[in-house]
């Protein structure tokens, strides 16, 4: 007979699968009510705005500081390569391309994570440790209508406003860069660069991008508030875990969306 | 209504995005340059396209006069159609010849139109009959490689012979059957 204490990996291991498969039906469930439900958030859309200036607008001042610096350190390091090939004036197509189809989708999703993510998750996981969201049902006022529906439309609204930002923003940051400091001829970065980005395939895939990693973004946020233990540390817990499976979430998804967006 | 000032910011971001799309769109991508009127369409077959994509420029004398619409692959002469929307504002002559250039060394490939002398113009459907490939550059060093290998076989029995006239013809031959000798052409007349 097997002693227990060798199954013990086997038992924590099978736990911690099924309880993984819980909650990402649970979080799918969350999503089909939000959605469903997500009739008043455009109703009272004051709501709604409300929520779009505390996710959106507070994040402007990390989304576009970041964005500069990212634009920056991409002209630098393009530039740096570039020159060995004699194609310095190609730095402002590294640069759009880069932004545009990349990182801004991906970096504002990773710092819209950290900023507002995090934000949404310990609000709501607050609001039901106090049990205000009880409070609200039993006033046959719907949690999920009035809490959690504007806070994900909010959400899908602003991260295609800062993914934008994020690019425009870094592309002028490589502009000072490129420009001015290293003295690239402002004409041909321009045109290289009217030259080589799509409108459909580059930016209109980079807004559908920040589209969809708005949604994913929101709706773990929402759900990890909404799941957390009514206590200071399933609170803390379920903040933390907002960031990292935001993170890889937005990670993952951009592979799958870039390979359905680039037609080999 | 209350919290105006909420709803000010809200209203700044909103724009703020908007502009930065208007921003991206007319200044860092290509939407105001490609797009180039009513156009009208003529397909030309070609024997090997190299590594034309859709939405490729058209040139002619180097100015844009239209985009590749779609490349499609007939199975009864085994050849590309590649149909070319050309602006509405430039005609051509019915014995147009188009060519598949590459822009640079490496760049992208796009389609040449030179015009002829014909009186007819083209028009939409028609076909330009006179073509010529796009140039593959593994297949013309590969070729040029083999003309270089049978140069040196052809020159061993030569030396050995002592022939120089003939080792000369033979070298002559490999050189007009090589590739590269219709580039080299118009450079040298």
């Amino acid at each position: 007979m097997i002693k227990r204490s060798r199954l013990r990996p086997f038992r924590t291991l099978g736990h911690r699968t099924t309880d993984r498969i819980w909650r990402l039906g649970a979080g799918a469930r969350l999503f089909w009510l939000t959605l469903i439900s997500s009739g008043e958030s455009f109703r009272r859309f004051h709501l709604t705005i409300r929520e779009v200036y505390f996710t959106g607008v507070m994040s402007l001042i990390i989304i576009v500081v970041s964005a500069f610096f990212v634009g920056m350190v991409l002209a630098l390091q393009g530039y740096n390569t570039l020159q060995k090939y004699g194609s310095s004036e190609a730095i402002g197509v590294l640069v759009a391309l880069a932004l545009v189809r990349e990182l801004g989708p991906v970096v504002t999703a990773l710092l819209f994570a950290g900023r507002a993510g995090t934000a949404i998750t310990a609000e709501i996981g607050l609001m039901k440790a106090t049990e205000q969201l009880s409070a609200m049902e039993m006033m046959a006022v719907s949690p999920i209508a009035r809490v959690i529906a504007p806070r994900f439309w909010a959400g899908v609204i602003a991260m295609p406003v800062l993914a934008a930002l994020f690019s425009m923003v870094g592309i002028l940051g490589g502009y000072l860069v490129a420009v001015p400091l290293i003295g690239v001829d402002s004409g041909a970065f321009w045109s290289q660069m009217q030259a080589n980005v799509d409108w459909h395939d580059d930016i209109v895939n980079g807004v559908i991008k920040s589209v969809v990693f708005g949604v994913a973004c929101t709706m773990i946020a929402l759900f990890e508030g909404y799941d957390a233990p009514p206590t200071a540390e399933g609170v803390s817990r379920a903040t933390t875990r907002t960031v990292v499976i935001s993170s890889l979430a937005v990670l993952g998804l951009d592979f799958v969306l870039t390979s359905f967006m680039i037609t080999l | 209504m209350e919290r105006t000032t909420i709803d000010l910011w809200v209203g700044i971001f909103v724009a703020l995005g908007v502009a930065a799309l208007l921003g991206l769109a007319m200044k860092v991508g290509n939407l105001t340059t490609s797009n180039i009127g009513i156009t009208y369409t003529v397909t030309a077959n070609f024997e090997n396209i190299g590594g034309l994509k859709p939405r490729a420029p058209v040139k002619s004398a180097g100015v844009v006069v239209g985009r590749v619409g779609d490349i499609k692959f007939d199975t009864e002469t085994f050849e590309a159609v590649v149909s070319l929307n050309v602006d509405k504002r430039y005609n051509f002559p019915k014995d147009t010849f188009a060519n598949i250039y590459t822009a640079g060394l490496l760049g992208e490939q796009y389609i040449g139109l030179e015009a002829g002398g014909d009186e007819a113009m083209l028009k939409n459907g028609d076909k330009i009959t006179q073509t010529q490939d796009a140039v593959v550059l593994e297949k013309m060093i590969s070729q040029f490689l083999y003309n270089k290998a049978s140069e040196s076989t052809n020159d061993a029995p030569a030396a050995t012979k002592s022939d120089s006239a003939s080792s000369t013809k033979a070298a002559d031959d490999a050189l007009t059957a090589s590739p590269l000798d219709a580039i080299s052409k118009p450079v040298t007349p």
